[in-house]
């Protein structure tokens, strides 16, 4: 069951936001979160969804996709939505029960606030439907390396979320593999309350615990066979280069800044 | 015609190597002089705890000899400053598929070695693109390891060893966490990488079979050398073998036993085709 997961959610394609540099669609998605809590109005915010629906379109990636990534988050939204109609202030009282009131510019707020969270959610899947974990964990070692000149470990860094990401269906086949084994002698992960179940794991994190340390001990010799010796003087095969396309995409997300900065006029 | 008489200098030097993983615990190998000649094809063998995967890790500096030296192409693996140079050299594919392999693409993981050397990123591609069509792997160049079957992760791990170049492949019981066809995939990577490039092979293992296709074979018991020749004499000595706690091929435990009941078939069959052959002899000849 565990076995046919996919690291992270990487949709593998050719499509121009494909070939975008790492770093271009790191920083991109950046400034377009940062776009979206600029927004102040609805005329904003379709802004927002229309650049997002472009990028999405030209990324081949449908957009039930980008849903998906927003279901997990369906609680939340809703919870942060009526905490915002109760509690937000606001002067034009639509409806009063009680001590709470429901206002217009609650109502508003609630709304603005959970188009944000989608907007943050779906720009961030498109990020990594489109880009592959090694090439962010390559993008994020570049963007940060001057931090190097303040001792920064930027190399080690990226090196452990690589090797994070390479052993993550490693140790989740072996915790497959233990779970069964455990299962067949009896042990029982799945009744009882909270608690209980939570106690029934403590016999499947021991062994895992164990053999993640002798992987770690064993991969570290396997790396230094292999000339291992951290970030100095070592080249990468795959050299990132920005081409004339992250110009484009920079323009773009540019314009989409400058038009939401024009629509904060529009509100006065 | 002249005749050179002076052998060439061994690829792989272990001269009286002692190595002891505590000080007052028994050494692991115990003063071991093995000679590798270049292009040789060595098996070692032994049973758990014999000092044999020691004894690996002594041939790439991962150990260093407690007593004794080791010399990898001439180099002292003692002296620090040659670390990198004696690595690079000698390769090593280890047991476990799943430990050795660092990155989440088969190509980026081949490309790991080289990228440590400091080799400029065209030279790379180069060699990455070479080392996966020596193991045959070009069509997985994309894929995530975890995918792959044991013997295609250890073919990963061979590749990843062979586009640094090196001049002597150690295989620390590579085959011991594979299934019987990922044991032939990967002993058949090695034995083609030996005969078309000379590639000077140390492979380690307690599977005779697998040790039937060196050119020698050597035996380790607690750390020293038990036994030494051709797979064929060492096979032969089945009682020997058997003191060492060591299985020896069916086919050659078959000859000594009919050479046991007076059948006078040859002592070092090792293989069922031999056999077929020794019984067909003999039986036309009577």
């Amino acid at each position: 069951m565990l076995r046919d997961i996919t690291l992270g959610q990487y949709h593998p394609g050719d499509s121009c936001v494909h070939r975008l540099d790492p770093r271009t669609k790191l920083v991109l998605t950046i400034a377009y979160i940062a776009a979206v809590f600029l927004v102040r109005g609805f005329v904003g915010y379709a802004l927002a969804a229309a650049f997002l629906l472009g990028a999405t379109r030209l990324a081949t990636i449908s957009v039930r996709f980008l849903l998906k990534g927003v279901k997990p988050l369906v609680m939340i939204l809703a919870f942060t939505f009526v905490l915002n109609v109760l509690f937000a202030p606001g002067e034009t009282v639509w409806l009063t029960w009680g001590a709470l009131r429901v206002t217009r510019e609650g109502v508003l707020t609630a709304l603005y606030f959970s188009l944000r969270l989608v907007f943050l959610v779906m720009g961030t899947s498109l990020l990594t439907l489109t880009t592959s974990p090694v090439a962010l964990t390559d993008a994020m070692e570049r963007l940060l390396s001057p931090l190097r000149a303040v001792r920064f470990p930027v190399h080690e860094l990226a090196m452990m979320m690589s090797i994070a990401l390479r052993f993550i269906p490693t140790l989740l086949e072996e915790t497959d593999k233990i779970m069964k084994a455990q299962m067949a002698r009896g042990a029982d992960f799945e009744s009882g309350n909270l608690l209980r179940r939570a106690r029934a794991m403590v016999p499947l994190l021991v062994p895992l615990f164990v053999s993640a340390f002798q992987r770690a001990a064993e991969l570290a010799m396997a790396m230094e066979a292999r000339c291992y010796r951290g970030g100095t003087h070592r080249t990468r095969m795959k050299v990132l280069r920005y081409t004339r396309l992250d110009g484009v995409a920079a323009a773009c997300m540019a314009l989409l800044i400058a038009l939401i900065a024009l629509e904060g006029r529009l509100y006065g | 015609m002249t005749i050179q008489q002076s052998a060439p200098s061994p690829k792989v030097s272990v001269e009286d190597a002692v190595f002891t993983y505590q000080e007052d615990a028994a050494p692991a190998v115990d003063h071991v002089t093995l000679p590798i000649a270049p292009g040789e094809f060595v098996a070692v063998l032994g049973h758990n705890g014999s000092g044999k995967s020691s004894l690996a890790k002594l041939l790439n500096a991962l150990h260093l000899p407690t007593q004794g030296a080791v010399y990898v192409c001439g180099m002292d693996t003692r002296q620090e400053a040659l670390l990198w140079d004696i690595r690079q050299r000698a390769g090593m594919v280890f047991q476990n598929p799943d430990n050795q392999l660092v990155s989440t693409i088969v190509e980026e993981d081949v490309a790991f070695g080289l990228e440590n050397l400091g080799v400029p990123p065209p030279q790379i591609r180069e060699r990455v693109d070479a080392a996966l069509a020596a193991v045959q792997m070009s069509d997985y160049r994309a894929a995530a390891p975890h995918m792959l079957s044991g013997g295609q992760k250890q073919r990963v791990a061979i590749a990843g060893v062979l586009a640094m170049a090196p001049e002597i492949m150690i295989l620390d019981e590579a085959t011991a966490m594979l299934d019987p066809s990922g044991r032939r995939e990967v002993l058949d990577t090695m034995c083609t990488l030996h005969r078309e490039r000379g590639m000077t092979v140390v492979w380690i293992t307690h599977a005779m079979d697998e040790a039937a296709v060196a050119q020698r074979v050597v035996v380790l018991q607690a750390g020293r050398v038990a036994l030494t020749g051709t797979p064929r004499q060492v096979f032969a000595q089945v009682e020997r073998m058997r003191a060492l706690k060591l299985d020896v091929p069916p086919m050659a435990e078959m000859a000594r036993l009919l050479r046991a009941r007076g059948v006078p078939v040859a002592a070092d069959v090792l293989t069922v085709e031999e056999m077929v052959e020794e019984v067909c002899r003999l039986s036309s000849k009577t």
